[in-house]
């Protein structure tokens, strides 16, 4: 927090607000498509740490509803624009728009990050941070009563709406618990959890703010194949109940199969955009993975043996 | 008589008081550039230094009578050998009971600040129990002469000595961390104590050793602060707070930060006692702190040990 | 290392160490081989000889003689020197031969202590602890006074159940909210000021222009010590956690040196004389407070209790769930959406708010001056709470009565001045030995143990310091 803090001062916004259908970067353009329908749309987003650049002008657009995966070699600055979505850094450059509604938008810039969590854009962590000592439920009340709005004064008297909102908070929190599997799960402590149900914890807790937008950092590292493939139609799932969701992975079988679209990073730019296929076969991928990791072998990243895929 | 006619005596004062909370705030920077901890029992390092130095140059005075000379100078050197000793036992001390035993088990940060609390409540009540709750005087060590008088004000020896010393410390350590091996251990482990332990840098000894280092200059400031004012067992609150007050000024964890921010503290206090209230000395010092953590907490040359120097 | 046994590692060369090694939260836990006399010369072993014989020669001077400063040394010199000394180093020899030789005691205490993974059950579905207990309690709590002396009672409405109730307030910002406030006192003066400002034209030279009964003064005290809180800690909250500290330490300093000051306005040092008893004068009831102290410690008793009720609601409500995410990790908390910034404030100005509401009953007891606003008095109540067990309502409570209670017990064996020695001592014992206090509170004690294990944080100031074992 005070390494994004010191910067804070030195951060602008970049040109006036955004217009729909504004000129975008030319490999931005074949996406097309009513910029109504679009959840977040980031322009321009640079981010410096005194003299290392970490985002270099990067846009992004992703339609409501799109599952959209962003991948790239490590360090290419993927957790960077994460934390710039969600208000962890401020970049010195740029602008993010989002829409909690179609036709409804909203400058994320400038935001805390807790008030972009309310205006519906939840995230996870690449390393786990879930409320180690809490239980589960109560972890993912802590996001179900994020919008609750009584005060403590109503808590100690017990006024009724305050009751009401109390158990309905832990009933969303329990329905949640049961959509990522782990009802069974509900009075443990968090940090009790082994590895990959602290990961569906967390998505089950950044859930329960309700978002429209669902940022999932990595989910699939350091789980298994099982859970790998469990945790492919979890996410289908979520997608399908109309929240949009970004994510970070290496692991490319999981990235091919479930994106609907992928944008690829590196050395903070953005290198290529566009369906699965399109970006497999994009040379500038081939040639930014292979000149990452030349010698260790062909496909991208670090995603797990057996199920990458090779790019053609 | 105006301000303005005061002004160089103020000036003078000022600074004389200033190098002292200089003095005092390093040891608050070390330990904070290090362990990225307030020492919260830092001031009774102070007390038990000056009480030590304060001693120790009673025990050598010679009866009735201001010594000189050469006796004068025999016992300043003493007192800042003995008060200095006091100082850096005390601090080890410190962080033997109170703050090593929590780094072993990696306790969380509250737990330290408290645990520095208890102690320095010890110390304090432990002192006023043995060395009785009036303020203790120690005579003068130099004849009260002026020395110079610089634009109207006057320059005694006692404070020109005070000054001098407490530059010379100040100097002094600027040079260690700057310049010498030790110094370069701190300045790695206030950087990235994770990276400094690959590099085979002792993290244990270099905390120790910021620890030492700091209890050295308060107990040798303690003496100095007796010289001028006087010794008492709840002497290190108000000078504690105000020399953190002064590292935080001049950004808490940076060497010559803190050296400045206790100057100009100094400076600060003494024309504002003067334009408002004697008694209201320290309810300025501590709205300048609010003032710069509300306006700029990094201080004024900016935080980390590691780049000041 | 006395884990499992690596294939291709040597085994571990004592048969004992497997079998008293045991998983701490901290990963494999080292446990010498005991029962051995040989053991008893290692040079860890003597070294623990020696540190505590120091610290038998520390409680001999402690308890010892008071000296002064035309002979700095002699009280401490006296002490040592007295036949007494052979007690303290009976005591350290035994108490060395007891850990040195109670190597299976240290497992079995390790293992109670080690977590088990046990379901932590719905905080929501539970009203505090066990009913039972509770009104066992509350039963003392009202009988107990009955069989005391006047003294004593009087002790148990000034000493215990003030300081039970500032400790609750404490309680708030310390136990929940994982802040650390040193200046807590000064509400506690804002509280007991504004009581005589309003309800007497005589006990202050500056006072209100008309009187209120001291009841109506509660909200107004509670408010602007509220108030006060929110003022000083809006811009504070925002930094570093341990600024907090200092800052509340400097503002708890600037009011006690106000109030003793400020003759024209606070009567100073003096003190104010004659703030009326509490009294109702409602629908035909017509009672006042007087001068016996059971009514009054009834009346605080009640108080603590609705204290400690509201405290559980707030506790296990969303704001309390808050609370513990943001001590557990800020980061995490912040990007679920809840405000860091607003909960703090709000933990710190319930704590000085409860303050407020404290000093307002301890003005009503007719008299009161500035060596009550001490920063001591600040300490002690951080003493109690540490002592208690922090986040726990029970603990804090306790925490009061026993040290309270000891002190009342040896007032004529330990001079007031000097009892600060003994609370800095336990604070920093409870620190390095039992950080929990003596009644933990469960999620607390879990986050402590989860902290060390390097598994979230304890506290709201931050990372841990630089040194600590990962």
């Amino acid at each position: 927090m005070s390494r994004a803090g010191s910067h804070r001062a030195s951060a602008r916004r970049g040109g006036a607000a955004a217009v729909p259908g504004a000129r975008q970067p030319s490999m931005m353009e074949n996406v097309g498509g009513d910029p109504g329908d679009l959840v977040v749309e980031a322009r321009d987003l640079s981010l410096r740490f005194g003299g290392v650049t970490s985002l270099d002008g990067v846009s992004l657009r992703q339609r409501r509803g799109e599952i959209l995966a962003v991948i790239g070699p490590n360090g290419a600055g993927k957790t960077s624009l994460f934390n710039c979505l969600t208000g962890a850094y401020r970049p010195q450059e740029g602008s993010v728009t989002f829409w909690p509604q179609p036709g409804q938008s909203t400058e994320l810039l400038g935001r805390r990050p807790h008030a972009i969590t309310r205006l519906g854009v939840a995230r996870t962590f690449q390393n786990i941070r879930l409320f180690p000592a809490l239980s589960a439920l109560e972890n993912v009340q802590i996001g179900t009563e994020v919008r609750q709005k009584y005060g403590p004064l109503s808590v100690v008297l017990g006024l009724p709406h305050a009751r009401r909102a109390e158990r309905d908070g832990v009933r969303r929190a329990a329905d949640l618990l049961d959509l990522v599997g782990l009802a069974h799960r509900t009075h443990e402590q968090a940090a009790s959890l082994p590895y990959g149900e602290q990961r569906r914890l967390e998505i089950a807790r950044a859930l329960g703010t309700d978002p429209r937008l669902l940022l999932l950092d990595e989910p699939a590292a350091g789980t298994n194949p099982v859970e790998k493939r469990d945790l492919a139609a979890l996410v289908t799932r979520i997608a399908a109940t109309g929240v949009s969701v970004l994510l970070i992975e290496h692991d490319m079988g999981l990235v091919m199969s479930l994106a609907t679209t992928v944008a690829v990073l590196n050395f903070g730019r953005m290198i290529a955009y566009g369906s699965p296929s399109e970006v497999q076969r994009d040379p500038a991928v081939i040639e930014a993975y292979l000149g990452a990791d030349s010698g260790t072998g062909p496909g991208p990243g670090a995603g797990g043996a057996g199920n990458r895929r090779e790019l053609g | 008589m105006g301000f303005f006619d005061q002004f160089w005596q103020l000036t003078i004062d000022g600074l004389m008081v200033g190098s002292l909370y200089a003095v005092i705030a390093l040891g608050y920077t070390l330990v904070y550039g290090v362990l990225q901890l307030i020492n919260f029992a830092h001031s009774e390092v102070f007390m038990l230094g000056s009480f030590g130095g304060l001693f120790a140059a009673r025990a050598l005075l010679p009866d009735g009578g201001v010594p000189g000379g050469f006796q004068s100078v025999y016992l300043v050197a003493v007192g800042l050998a003995v008060g200095a000793l006091c100082g850096a036992l005390a601090a080890f001390t410190l962080e033997r009971v109170a703050y090593r035993p929590l780094r072993r088990r990696s306790a969380p940060r509250l737990a330290y600040l408290i645990s520095a609390i208890g102690a320095s409540l010890f110390a304090v009540n432990l002192a006023g129990k043995e060395f009785g709750r009036q303020n203790v005087d120690l005579p003068d060590l130099f004849h009260n002469d002026t020395v110079f008088t610089l634009f109207g004000a006057d320059v005694s020896t006692q404070s020109l000595v005070i000054f001098a010393v407490a530059i010379a410390m100040l100097v002094g350590l600027d040079r260690l961390v700057a310049g010498t091996r030790l110094g370069q251990g701190i300045r790695a482990v206030a950087q990235d104590a994770d990276t400094a332990v690959l590099m085979g840098v002792n993290v244990e000894r270099i905390i120790i050793v910021t620890f030492v280092v700091g209890g050295l200059l308060a107990g040798a400031g303690g003496f100095l602060y007796a010289m001028t004012f006087n010794a008492s067992y709840s002497m290190g609150f108000v000078p504690g707070v105000k020399a953190f007050t002064a590292a935080v000024l001049g950004g808490i964890g940076n060497v010559r930060g803190a050296m400045l921010g206790g100057l100009l503290l100094g400076l600060v206090e003494s024309y504002g006692g003067y334009l408002f209230q004697a008694s209201y000395k320290d309810v300025i010092a501590f709205l300048v702190l609010v003032a710069i953590l509300m306006i700029r907490p990094s201080g004024l040359l900016g935080e980390r040990l590691g780049r000041a120097a | 290392m006395t884990g499992p046994n690596v294939p291709g590692q040597p085994a571990p060369r004592s048969s004992t160490s497997t079998r008293e090694g045991r998983e701490g939260p901290g990963g494999p836990r080292r446990v010498r081989p005991s029962w051995h006399p040989a053991g008893l010369r290692s040079p860890a072993r003597l070294r623990q000889l020696g540190v505590l014989v120091l610290l038998g020669l520390l409680a001999a001077v402690v308890t010892g003689p008071t000296g002064n400063s035309d002979h700095p040394l002699r009280a401490a010199w006296d002490s040592i020197a007295d036949p007494r000394i052979v007690l303290f180093l009976v005591i350290a020899v035994v108490l060395w031969l007891i850990v040195a030789l109670g190597g299976q005691l240290r497992t079995l205490a390790v293992r109670w202590t080690t977590p088990v993974r046990e379901p932590v059950g719905a905080a929501y579905g539970r009203r505090g602890g066990p009913i039972a207990l509770n009104l066992a309690l509350l039963a003392v709590a009202i009988i107990a006074p009955m069989l005391f002396s006047t003294a004593a009672q009087q002790w148990m409405v000034d000493g215990v159940g003030i300081y039970a109730l500032l400790a609750l307030g404490l309680n708030v910002v310390v136990g929940y909210a994982g802040l650390l406030d040193l200046g807590y006192i000064a509400f506690f003066a804002i509280g007991a000021y504004t009581t005589a400002y309003f309800t007497s034209q005589t006990a202050m030279p500056w006072h209100a222009p008309f009187t209120l009964n001291p009841f109506f003064v509660f909200p107004i005290a509670l408010l602007l010590a509220a108030l006060a809180g929110v003022v000083l800690g809006a811009p504070t909250l925002r930094l570093r956690g341990d600024y907090l500290a200092i800052v509340t330490l400097g503002f708890g300093e600037i009011i006690h040196l106000l109030a003793n000051n400020a003759d024209g306005v606070t009567n100073g040092a003096r003190g104010a004389f004659g703030v009326p008893h509490l009294s109702i004068h409602l629908l035909g009831i017509d009672y006042t407070w007087g001068i016996d102290p059971l009514p009054y410690y009834y009346l605080l008793l009640a108080i603590i209790v609705i204290v400690m009720i509201a405290f559980g609601r707030l506790e296990r409500s969303r704001i309390g769930r808050s609370w513990a995410a943001i001590r557990e990790d800020e980061i995490a908390a912040e990007a679920t959406g809840v405000a860091t910034l607003r909960l703090k404030l709000l933990a710190f100005a319930i704590g000085a708010s409860v303050s407020g509401f404290a000093g307002v009953l301890f003005a009503s007891k007719q008299f009161f001056n500035p060596q009550s606003f001490s920063l001591q008095a600040s300490f002690f109540i951080v003493a109690v709470v540490i002592f208690g067990g922090m986040g726990s309502r029970l603990g804090v409570v306790v925490g009061a009565v026993v040290l309270q209670g000891l002190t009342f017990y040896l007032r004529d064996l330990v001079a007031p001045a000097d009892r600060y020695i003994y609370f800095g001592a336990v604070i920093v014992t409870m620190m390095i030995f039992r950080p929990q206090g003596l009644v933990p509170s469960r999620r607390r004690r879990r986050e402590i143990e989860l902290s060390e294990a390097g598994v979230g944080a304890a506290d709201a100031l931050g990372a841990a310091p630089t040194g600590a074992r990962p």
